[in-house]
């Protein structure tokens, strides 16, 4: 069984939580105490219908203000598949939220409400899904019960979109229009008989037939060392494996590899799950390698095959969304984590800030504040083994951390 | 209940990404410790970091913090797991905590300890000077365990801030704090009860006897199966009889309710699951409290 990811992103009052606990509803995911602790709550707040969003809105000042603050993971599933949504507040720091709740979505949707069209959120949300190349993004164009389901309304939000989507850089991601109500359940779960016209799939059978996976396997592979394992017990008493989540390709048994950045030779000798072991390892899978020599190779470290070495960088170009309510300017020094690699980091040059609605690039900028995205160059103490992210998504961010708090304030997407 | 139930397969990928959020622990980190309370979930979380560190043995200890209402079982089981093993184990006691005079204990008819436990744990964390500590909490169990990071931040006095929640990532998991603080870390956040239950069964993971059904002495009590124990104080209508059963979730003996049910093996107890109308906190008492109870002990300290 595999696992799907959804973000979804909308504006306030677009109909998100309810299309949400819609899809709860139709594949049976809500119990009878969950709804019914909605429907005393709906009450105590004097609405006369069962308010889902009190499903995902989670904190006491979330409920007392109405207003949702942080990213909620919510889970179904149906025979075929579990999903995970992270759901996003729609207005309250929306690009912090945002990325965080849709940093690993295959998925993302989109909420349009059908009487409105396109609004400035929407450039927002879009622009995100850009920038974290999300691969689909359905987007639902809610509320057509409001527009007595004219397909004539519809294309025009349509249009709307395709306008939008004809001045993105990230061309590959499939974008599906799917006109909804989930106030009444048309094209959420199942298809909508008011809307004959519409020949597309449902928002779930969408979902339930995208396929998204394969393709990191078909890349070259990076194995980031997490843990060197060393049990030094009488049985294992000459053991020494490498730990780690192989974050792209496929790793075979007598592969020849290379350690970066010591760039030392070697074999796979074993890959081990637990007990078992196995002769290749895929992409997302938790392993243990061992190598057939000694060499040096610790964590921060990457194992790549010969034939695919990236080059280590020590100056990173990178776009960077600030997450922080203190501004990133240009000579500071940070801490940067790209995987389980953390090393010492200085901003040299700060090139310009996008504005997210007509993307255009504003040059010459002080600093980059809370929630704006900029063109920035890194310099690393030691070298990071990374591929760009257009290239390789799972390999190609990094975080950065303030030295002083310890937070993650940005988080950067390697050109 | 039909016999025809279909058993979903364990999502794997689950597994991977738990692994990893194990091995990053236990580099990130000098002091780690496994919160183990004998419940299914622990249990999930010992087999995991089994399996993240072998053939090394699992590199940081378990810490149980005792209320002493345990079930017997649950300890017996525990001290079986250890022995199994060969894991560490450090047991706290709330009991030591009230003869200290550092908390009081409850009064009344929903008098439990599971609050009280808290102030143990903080003072574990400070002997022991664990900077990390993971917890078996998941996402799809409570409405502010959803919005909870996997590294979750706690300051000098092990409180959580939900304003205040560090950005998390794709899977790059800062584990950086400053002294005094710790971080409680969540390697199954994304799992739901269902997933924990498929994964006991492929990898024929023991758990203690009382999950499977049972005859047991209990009393009713608004409308729920409560286990009648020497700890629970009742009143004198609530007369106790004998009931079959079993628990969905094992917490305390005051504050865990049980389920009239005769699944003995997991294949029942996962269509049982599947068909269940209620979910798996309604069993909890201590949830039942306010609207907010677990977003209250959070902030506190409880993980």
């Amino acid at each position: 069984m595999d696992i799907v990811r959804i973000a979804t992103a909308g504006s306030v009052d677009d109909g998100k939580s309810t299309l949400i606990g819609r899809l709860l509803y139709e594949t049976n995911s809500i119990t009878q105490d969950k709804l019914e602790a909605i429907e005393r709550a709906s009450k105590r707040r004097g609405v006369d219908y069962t308010d889902l969003s009190l499903l995902t809105d989670g904190l006491i000042a979330e409920r007392e203000q109405g207003i949702t603050i942080d990213v909620a993971h919510i889970y179904f599933s149906t025979p075929k598949r579990k999903y995970i949504i992270a759901d996003t507040p729609g207005h309250f720091e929306y690009t912090r939220n945002m990325i965080t709740g849709a940093s690993n979505a295959q998925v993302a949707i989109i909420l349009i409400d059908a009487r409105n069209g396109i609004v400035e959120q929407t450039h927002r949300h879009f622009y995100i899904t850009q920038l974290l190349r999300i691969p689909y993004v359905i987007v639902c164009i809610n509320k057509m019960d409001l527009v007595n389901y004219t397909e004539q309304q519809f294309e025009v939000v349509k249009e709307q979109f395709q306008e939008l989507f004809s001045k993105a850089n990230y061309k590959d991601q499939h974008i599906q229009f799917i006109p909804a109500s989930s106030l009444y359940g048309d094209n959420i779960a199942v298809r909508s008989k008011q809307m004959p016209w519409f020949e597309g799939p449902s928002i779930l059978e969408f979902l339930e037939n995208i396929e998204w996976h394969s393709q990191e396997n078909q890349l070259p592979a990076r194995f980031p060392v997490q843990y060197v394992i060393r049990p030094r017990s009488e049985q294992w008493h000459d053991f020494r494996g490498f730990a780690g989540k192989l974050s792209s390709g496929v790793f075979r048994k007598g592969d020849v590899v290379v350690a970066m950045p010591s760039l030392q030779e070697s074999t796979i000798a074993g890959i081990h799950r637990f007990e078992e072991e196995i002769e290749e390892a895929e992409s997302g899978d938790s392993v243990v390698v061992t190598l057939s020599s000694e060499i040096d190779l610790s964590r921060g470290d990457m194992l790549v095959k010969k034939e695919q070495q990236p080059e280590p960088l020590k100056e990173i170009s990178a776009q960077v969304c600030w997450l922080d309510h203190t501004p990133l300017k240009a000579g500071k020094n940070y801490l940067l984590q790209h995987g389980s690699n953390r090393v010492k980091a200085k901003v040299t040059n700060l090139f310009s800030s996008i504005n997210v609605l007509d993307y255009q690039t504003i040059d010459g900028v002080e600093e980059i504040g809370l929630n704006e995205i900029g063109y920035i160059s890194v310099k690393t103490a030691r070298p990071v083994i990374a591929d760009s992210y257009a290239s390789n998504r799972n390999n190609g961010t990094f975080i950065l951390i303030d030295e002083g708090s310890n937070s993650t304030v940005g988080v950067g997407f390697i050109s | 209940m039909s016999i025809t139930t279909t058993i979903p397969a364990f999502p794997r990928m689950l597994e991977d990404e738990s692994i990893y959020i194990m091995r990053e622990v236990a580099a990130q980190f000098e002091k780690p410790a496994l919160l183990f309370s004998g419940g299914k979930d622990s249990i999930t979380l010992v087999r995991l970091a089994q399996k993240a560190f072998w053939p090394g043995k699992i590199p940081f200890p378990l810490l149980h913090v005792d209320t002493g209402h345990n079930f017997p079982e649950t300890i017996e089981f525990r001290d079986w797991l250890v022995r199994e093993t060969g894991a560490e184990l450090i047991v706290r006691y709330v009991q030591d905590s009230i003869d200290a005079g550092k908390v009081k204990e409850e009064t009344g008819k929903y008098a439990s300890r599971n609050v009280l436990q808290t102030v143990t744990l903080l003072d574990a964390i400070e002997e022991f000077k664990f900077d990390a500590c993971i917890g078996g909490a998941r996402r799809d169990e409570e409405k502010a365990r959803a919005k909870e990071r996997i590294f979750s931040v706690r300051d000098d006095f092990g409180q959580w801030n939900p304003k205040k929640q560090r950005p998390e990532l794709f899977d790059v998991l800062n584990g950086k704090i400053n002294l005094g603080e710790n971080v409680r870390v969540f390697p199954i956040s994304n799992w739901t009860e269902l997933d924990v239950w498929t994964y006991i069964k492929e990898e024929g993971i023991a758990i203690p006897s009382i999950y499977y059904t049972h005859k047991r002495n209990v009393i009713e009590r608004d409308g729920m199966i409560w286990p009648h124990s020497e700890f629970l104080n009742t009143t004198e209508e609530e007369v106790p009889f004998e009931e079959i059963v079993r628990f969905r979730t094992v917490g305390d003996m005051t504050c865990t309710a049980a389920v009239a049910s005769t699944a003995n093996n997991i294949d029942d107890i996962i269509r049982e699951i599947l068909s269940a109308k209620i979910s798996e906190r309604g069993a909890r008492i201590d949830d039942k409290r306010s609207e907010a109870a677990m977003e209250q002990r959070k902030k506190e300290g409880y993980f």
